[in-house]
């Protein structure tokens, strides 16, 4: 506190929040938790999965009221019932789980809730969609503003999420983890938004799990530790590892616990693979013990490819064949009766139902194994459930709790949990670690790591270099829907697939 | 079925029965009575057969608006087969409606699975289409109690320890189905389908066929309630149990059922019936006219919903006592309370 204090004699703080805590049923999500942002400043937030950052989050944004604290916006103590009050206080936020209307327009998007009027109070179409076009080309986000969201790729859709943020006249901007699931090259373009913010005289919250990140933009950080803050300070005072060990109250080792796997014979070549429109002429063999790394920015079709080999939408060409067989994957259905899992990136969309237990969560995709004629069997259910959420470090006051009530990064684990369960031949993870807090992170790599060396074979989606460089054994990089090369471990170094990925040779 | 709230919930309705009762009991002496509390069950048998075929419905982000439509058809073509051959074994006629109610619900659930058809419309076209049915096989004409065998009569009035068959049916067919939705795969995916259908999707559950299910579930139990309805009234004609779909959706509200799908339980289904049960035994008893009856009910479904968007929006404010563990760890979870 004195540090950042003696550094900041000069400037007044924007936004203070003195001793705030917040409790659910049977967690303590935050406890006396002090905050501050200045002008001008990125504060980062940093803590592991469930110590409580998007809560604060929510309860600056009005959304949940805190049970105790108080909120001082330029010294004057303010209260905000709803999310329409903080935004009136210029206080406005980038969410974890973003929810944007698919069927809407980007502009009525954007500007959903507070849309410009006309004399009559009635929509001005015409004025949202030039406030909308003047936004987005302010942070350069090729869109058109009417565009329905459906249409948008998810790097876009992001952008458009940004944007929504930037629509309000705000003075204290707030992203919860907005890096996640980015590669290299948007995070540079929402690094430089950033910048100009700054620059403006606006504070920033920034929350991510990457420290690279977070010492490239922040200046200030604060560390969560069960709801409680640890520490706070300068970023150029302090080392990554003494983050950490505010964090988790330990050190961590071995991120990236590749172990060395004698790789098997082919179990899944895809040959030829196109879609009429996200993907073209993709091969490639997977091998027995094998992790392939799926490298590229958002939007080169990964996902899309990923999604064509579970089932879910049919490609126009091309063949694939398990150990040795052609199969025909129409569903999903078949795909995990085949032995292909995939564990999909949009963890609310396609990966958990929010208002069912955790137990019930992780065994979905396996009910067949908890079950004897067509009857489910809780005690199996719930071994099945406490020996995934164990190995994945999952934080939960019981199994039986809904999974709307996990924080993000958990949600996550219960995703990767229950498509380990089902035990696939092939099992493809788009994004495993997004929003995964280091330490968790090794728990997933270390459990990658041995199910490839018990046989699994492995596709990862991963826009994270270090991630893709520290687990794959092979690299392939897709570019715009094609295939850019792939490369082996030995061969690989950061520069060539950023290259590959990017096209810029 | 999952949260704490759910269970608070059900025991506040239950709550609100029993002081219900005790009010008319203490305006209306007797009612109160085992006797009387058997009979009132027994009166609400029917409905909570159907509510728990709505709910099957319902938990699958659907919703079935012609179970009184299959009702009507289904009651009319057993009591007809009745008449015109009497010789008909009972338990044959049972599973004639059983099969013709499944029949019509398994139409509503290939609209709404094959061709796509949004379940409000379907069932809405087809609550038009059995009652018009129901009309073309009677020709309008009704089947009296002189024409029906003694046996198709009298088989669910039969007391058995106090309580009629047709209660005892119900009591049967609340714990098949509470079985069935907490302990089967079949529930299992009715709940993951309505709660997620994009999740359910993805991990292999086939989200139409479980909707299909659901339908043809409520369609059979409709069927059982044609028969069950017939019998218990004596008579068939067209129009018997008009309008009686709402009331099965009003207990599905007032019991919990989330409309949005994915979230509700059979004990909640039950007591929502039971309550509507109560409240339409206990007004004649106590005077009062079935206006007013009408209104009430009415009232009380909107208040029930009420209560409902207020439990959705006091989530996450709820204060907590204290956490004992500093940190919420994997706690071993105990089984119960989590599928009750
Ligand atoms: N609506 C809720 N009901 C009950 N518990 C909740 C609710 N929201 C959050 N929690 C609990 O509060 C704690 C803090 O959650 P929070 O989402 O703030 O974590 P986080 O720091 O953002 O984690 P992550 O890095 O995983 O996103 C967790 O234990 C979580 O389970
Ligand atoms: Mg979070």
């Amino acid at each position: 506190m004195s540090v950042v204090q003696a550094a900041h004699h000069t400037l007044t703080p924007l936004l203070e929040m003195r001793g705030i805590s917040k409790a659910f049923p049977g967690v303590k999500a935050l406890d006396q938790v002090d905050v501050i942002l200045y002008p001008g400043t990125v504060t980062a937030l940093i803590g592991e999965n469930g110590a409580g950052k998007s809560t604060l989050v929510k309860i600056l944004t009005g959304i949940y009221q805190p049970d105790g604290g108080e909120i001082l916006v330029d010294g004057a103590p303010v209260e905000f019932g709803n999310a329409d009050a903080a935004i009136r206080s210029g206080i406005t936020a980038i969410h974890q789980e973003t929810v944007l209307f698919d069927e809407l327009s980007v502009a009525e998007n954007i500007f959903l809730g507070h849309a410009p009027r006309d004399r009559l109070g009635l929509v001005n179409w015409a004025a949202m969609n030039a406030r909308a076009a003047a936004l987005l080309t302010s942070i350069d986000a090729p869109i058109s503003p009417y565009t329905r969201l459906k249409d948008l790729s998810i790097a876009h859709r992001h952008l458009v999420a940004i944007a929504r943020a930037l629509s309000v006249e705000a003075r204290v901007v707030i992203m919860d983890e907005p890096t996640a699931a980015l590669s290299y090259k948007e995070v540079e373009d929402l690094f430089r938004i950033i910048e100009r913010l700054k620059k403006q005289g606006k504070a920033i919250l920034f929350i991510s799990h990457k420290f690279e990140e977070v010492y490239e933009i922040a200046e200030h950080f604060v560390v969560f530790r069960d709801g409680r803050s640890i520490g706070s300070g300068l970023l150029s005072q302090t080392g990554q590892d003494e983050i950490v060990r505010m964090m988790v109250g330990r050190s961590v080792e071995h991120v990236f616990p590749k172990v060395d796997v004698t790789i098997g014979n082919t179990v899944l070549k895809v040959s030829g693979y196109s879609h009429p429109t996200e993907f073209d002429n993709i091969s490639f063999d997977l091998h027995r013990g094998e992790i392939l790394g799926l490298y590229g920015l958002v939007g080169a079709g990964r996902s899309e490819l990923c999604q064509a080999l579970f089932g879910i939408t049919r490609p126009s060409a091309g063949m694939v064949e398990l150990e040795g067989r052609p199969i025909a994957l129409h569903s999903p259905r078949d795909a995990i009766a085949a032995g292909i899992v995939y564990v999909p990136e949009e963890r609310g969309r396609h990966g958990v139902v929010l208002q069912m237990p955790i137990f019930q969560n992780i065994s979905m995709a396996t009910l067949g194994k908890t079950t004897r004629a067509g009857f489910l069997r809780q005690a199996e259910e719930f071994a099945l459930a406490r020996r995934y959420a164990e190995r994945l470090d999952l934080r939960a006051a019981a199994l039986s709790v809904p999974v709307g009530t996990l924080s993000g990064g958990n949600q996550q684990k219960v995703v990767v949990g229950k498509w380990l369960a089902t035990r696939p031949k092939v099992i493809i993870l788009d994004e495993p670690t997004k929003g995964i807090d280091i330490g968790s992170k090794a728990a997933v790599h270390a459990f990658m790591s041995e199910l490839a060396s018990e046989g699994l074979s492995v596709i990862m989606v991963s826009s994270e270099l270090p991630e893709i460089l520290g687990m794959s054994d092979r690299v392939l990089v897709m570019r715009e829907g094609r295939m850019a090369g792939t490369w082996r471990r030995d061969e690989l170094d950061a520069e060539t697939l950023v290259r590959a990925a990017t096209g810029n040779v | 079925m999952m949260s704490r709230i759910l269970t608070y919930r059900e025991l506040l309705l239950a709550a609100i029965i029993i002081v219900l009762i005790a009010v008319f009991a203490y305006r209306a002496p007797g009612f109160a009575s085992p006797e009387s509390l058997a009979n009132i069950f027994n009166d609400t048998a029917i409905l909570i057969i159907l509510a728990l075929g709505q709910m099957a419905v319902i938990l699958t982000r659907s919703i079935d608006l012609s179970v009184a439509a299959n009702l009507s058809f289904t009651g009319m073509a057993v009591a007809m087969m009745n008449a015109a051959y009497p010789g008909i074994p009972l338990p044959v006629l049972i599973l004639c409606a059983l099969a013709i109610g499944a029949a019509l619900g398994a139409i509503n659930g290939f609209m709404v699975w094959k061709i796509g058809i949004p379940a409000i419309v379907a069932t809405l076209g087809t609550l038009t289409v059995y009652r018009g049915m129901a009309f073309v096989l009677s020709g309008g004409a009704w089947v009296n109690q002189t024409q029906m065998t003694p046996i198709f009569l009298d088989a669910p009035r039969t007391s058995v320890l106090g309580l009629p068959v047709l209660g005892w049916t119900a009591i049967l067919v609340i714990a098949l189905i509470a079985v069935t939705f907490t302990r089967t795969v079949f529930g299992r995916t009715l709940y993951a389908a309505g709660g997620n259908p994009t999740a359910a999707l993805y991990a292999g559950i086939n989200v139409g066929r479980t909707r299909f299910f659901a339908f043809m579930l409520s369609g059979a139990l409709a069927g059982l309630c044609g028969y069950l309805w017939v019998s218990r009234y004596a008579v068939a004609y067209v129009d018997i149990a008009a309008g009686f779909e709402l009331d099965t959706v009003a207990a599905c509200v007032i019991g919990g059922i989330s409309t949005l799908g994915g979230i509700g339980s059979v004990g909640g289904a039950v007591l929502g019936a039971l309550f509507l049960g109560v409240i339409k035994n206990a007004l004649p008893v106590i005077n009062i006219s079935p206006f007013w009856q009408m209104a009430i009910s009415g009232l009380v479904i909107i208040i029930a919903v009420l209560f409902n968007a207020r439990q959705e929006r006091r989530k996450g404010r709820l204060i907590l006592r204290d956490a004992a563990k500093q940190r919420p760890s994997l706690v071993n979870a105990q089984a119960g309370g989590a599928a009750a």
